[in-house]
């Protein structure tokens, strides 16, 4: 009896603690703060550590403040990575969001099959990257690249097309596989902006005299901003910090003319052991997104106020 | 249907773990996560073996006789060579992984602080079979001690046509580099160039780039630790090769990894590439697949040559193989005791002999093996190791800076940013010195 009391009382003593909306609030809160704090900021924290010290694998090492940022600024191999990076992140985005939104204007038509096509567009986005770009890596290979056979055959071309073996090339050829792979991401987010705006505008619009490319730029392009540049700013953190499509297609080859930041950081933190400079690495990715994030979401915002 | 409870679910959950001895419950009674590795089990990361063969043995001959001579359960895992290292970090960090990890070249230079002791074993195996090969000595013990035990060098030779080379005139294989261009100049006008890698990749790249250097009389460091890349011995180096590359190779060899040039010789496409003996061994299998364009099998009209020697000497690059016993392993005792039963001898034999001589051993007992008579092609795989005289970062260690340096590729791109026009030969050498200046400060 005294026990049944005592469970009574503590849970109305809970249900008492739980009407407070500060602490409700903060119950509801905890855990999707705990899981950030764990596999983000610690991780994030650490590396940060990490990039402060001489730590290679199997030793701490020790606190050498800048020197792995240094050592980075001053690292041609860095510098290329860095340029290739920020060249591969813009041509790979504007293609993506090109092809993506004349996509998704293609797929938001009335036509058979339309669901089967919208579905089949995303295999690119769904198949695994590690996948993709072997298949692609064949079909690019010096030796035996199908399309140089193809050209070949069709008489287009009498020498092979240097596709992986040139640097201006393979950097090309990357940035077609990112947009292939990423262009169905774009288009279906698109897409479902685009059904969100209501067909009334478009035919007043029409009836205003509006053609096909006034009532897109004017009307559709607008309502669609908000949209594509949340779309952007996925696709630039998700091709700045690109890793596999790379390391499976060229290695960062030939002569480095195809090195990322993260393909380098791998190869100095992971292949040579070095830990700190590894991170040290990786971490010249953060202020750049930062910024991208940060003009982005103020630009949002500032639409939102308008 | 009985409802499950938490207490009923924890009993039952008890109840069901097998091998355990006190289920979840007792695991959480306990605040430890269950040990599933048993006291006498040793688990052994490895590559995907190029002879597949060869990780047969160890997992259908070597674990069950291990486990009847000594008693220990062997776990064999494999993967591809380019992931150990991530393996091995991730393992050395966390102190949790394989007892037993297989790694390539100077790796024991950067893992030595987390590796046990295996000098009795090392000097056991080297006074019973006629001394471990210099290079492999050099590689594995750090500080007068075995970081790790070498367990094997797959020696990189030229595998090449016959037939095509005869076509040519050249009846032997070239001497010299100088030979070489000439008669790779008429391969590659009658459509079958050398091939050769100088992309970023593990094995062939630097293992070419690094003797070819050297056979210039180039080097990374003098006898102090000091730069001295930049020399006209190098530059000669990178202007020959950019000449020879334009005139006899495939120039697709820039993009090419590992496994191209096996592709690319078995399809007929090139006539000559350094490699380990895979291509043959390939060809010697697939017989009935892999022929000449007169339809003879193609393993007959293979054979192969060392590098060929340059203005100053002939040198060669070994892929060297080791076995790390890791300090956090819970069985470090039993892992040594494995690896002392695998070099004995009777044990070793088993996955030395197929290889067929891809893999040539670490002592020089090996070079003695009756196997080596059975097939004249192999046989100058036999001695191979013996033409291995430097190690990278000449002429200092291969230690952690010269690891630096080739896991960077600096040599192999210094060529490849001259081979592909990017650079001119001056610019490359100059470019590679200062890379490696940063390195060794």
């Amino acid at each position: 009896m005294i026990a049944a009391n005592g469970k009574r009382e503590s849970v109305s003593r809970l249900t008492r603690l739980l009407e407070s909306e500060k602490l409700l609030a903060t119950a509801l809160l905890a855990p999707g703060v705990i899981i950030l704090a764990l596999f983000i900021a610690y991780p994030f924290v650490m590396a940060l550590w990490y990039s402060f010290t001489s730590m290679r694998v199997g030793d701490a090492g020790e606190f050498v403040g800048l020197a792995n940022f240094t050592k980075a600024i001053n690292d041609t191999i860095f510098q290329q990575a860095f340029e290739n990076t920020v060249f591969y992140t813009f041509w790979a985005t504007v293609f993506k969001l090109a092809l993506g939104m004349w996509l998704a204007l293609l797929l938001n038509r009335h036509f058979r099959f339309k669901r089967v096509v919208r579905a089949t567009m995303l295999l690119p986005f769904i198949i695994p990257t590690v996948l993709s770009a072997f298949a692609w890596r064949w079909m690019f290979d010096p030796t035996f690249s199908v399309m140089n056979w193809a050209l070949h055959h069709a008489g287009l071309i009498t020498d092979r097309l240097p596709f992986l073996s040139d640097g201006d090339w393979a950097m090309w050829c990357a940035v077609a596989v990112n947009t292939w792979r990423g262009m169905p991401f774009f288009a279906i987010t698109l897409l479902a902006g685009l059904q969100t705006i209501s067909p009334d505008l478009h035919e007043a619009a029409a009836l205003d005299g509006a053609n096909a490319w006034h009532r897109f730029w004017h009307v559709t392009w607008p309502l669609l901003l908000p949209v594509t540049l949340v779309v952007v700013v996925f696709s630039v953190i998700q091709t700045f910090s690109d890793f596999q499509l790379i390391y499976v297609l060229t290695g960062g080859g030939p002569a480095n003319s195809t090195h990322l930041i993260a393909t380098y950081a791998y190869q100095i933190g992971i292949g040579s052991g070095l830990l700190g400079e590894g991170a040290a690495l990786s971490l010249f990715m953060f202020p750049v997104l930062f910024a991208v994030v940060w003009v982005q979401l103020r630009y949002l915002k500032r639409m939102e106020n308008a | 249907m009985a409802r499950i409870n938490r207490r009923r679910f924890l009993k039952a959950s008890g109840a069901a773990a097998v091998g355990a001895k006190m289920g979840i419950a007792g695991i959480l009674v306990s605040h430890q996560a269950p040990v599933f590795a048993q006291a006498n089990t040793v688990h052994i990361l490895r590559w995907n073996d190029f002879v597949p063969a060869a990780d047969k043995v160890l997992r259908e001959v070597f674990a069950p006789e291990v486990q009847k001579a000594l008693g220990l359960k062997l776990n064999v895992e494999t993967v591809n060579a380019n992931d150990i290292p991530a393996r091995a970090t991730s393992a050395i960090q966390s102190g949790n992984g394989p007892d037993i990890f297989m790694i390539l070249n100077n790796y024991p230079h950067l893992y030595s602080s987390a590796a046990v002791d295996v000098s009795a074993v090392a000097e056991e195996v080297a006074k019973a079979q006629g001394g471990i090969y210099d290079a492999a000595t050099q590689l594995n013990r750090i500080g007068g001690k075995w970081v790790s035990m070498p367990w094997s060098m797959v020696p990189a030779l030229i595998a090449y046509r016959k037939s095509w080379f005869d076509e040519v005139g050249a009846k032997t294989f070239p001497k010299t580099w100088k030979e070489y261009h000439d008669v790779g100049k008429k391969l590659k006008a009658a459509k079958r160039p050398i091939g050769q890698t100088l992309g970023n990749t593990f094995g062939d790249a630097p293992t070419f780039t690094y003797p070819f250097l050297w056979s210039f009389g180039g080097q990374e460091t003098d006898a102090k630790g000091k730069v001295v890349l930049d020399s006209k011995e190098t530059l000669e180096s990178v202007r020959f090769m950019t000449q020879f590359w334009k005139d006899a190779h495939d120039e697709g060899g820039l993009a090419w990894d590992d496994s191209n040039n096996n592709r690319a010789f078995l399809s007929g496409d090139i006539s000559a590439s350094m490699n380990g003996a895979s291509i043959y061994v390939a060809a010697l299998n697939g017989a009935d697949k892999f022929k000449t364009e007169k339809g003879a099998p193609l393993h007959t009209d293979i054979l192969h040559a060392p590098l060929p020697a340059g203005p100053k000497g002939q040198h060669g690059y070994h892929t060297a193989f080791n076995h790390m016993v890791m300090k956090y392993s819970k069985n470090a005792k039993g892992a040594i005791e494995f690896l002392r039963w695998a070099h004995k001898q009777e044990n070793y034999e088993k996955w030395f002999t197929v290889q067929k001589g891809f893999a040539v051993g670490p002592t020089r007992a090996w070079e003695k093996h009756a196997m080596w008579e059975k097939d004249p092609v192999m046989k100058p795989f036999q001695t191979a190791p013996l033409l291995q005289k430097r190690l990278m970062g000449y002429q200092g260690q291969p230690d952690k800076k010269a690891a630096e340096a080739w896991n960077k590729f600096i040599v192999t791109v210094m060529y490849a940013q001259a081979c592909s026009g990017k650079m001119k030969p001056e610019e490359a050498v100059k470019w590679a010195a200062g890379e490696l200046g940063k390195i060794y400060t």
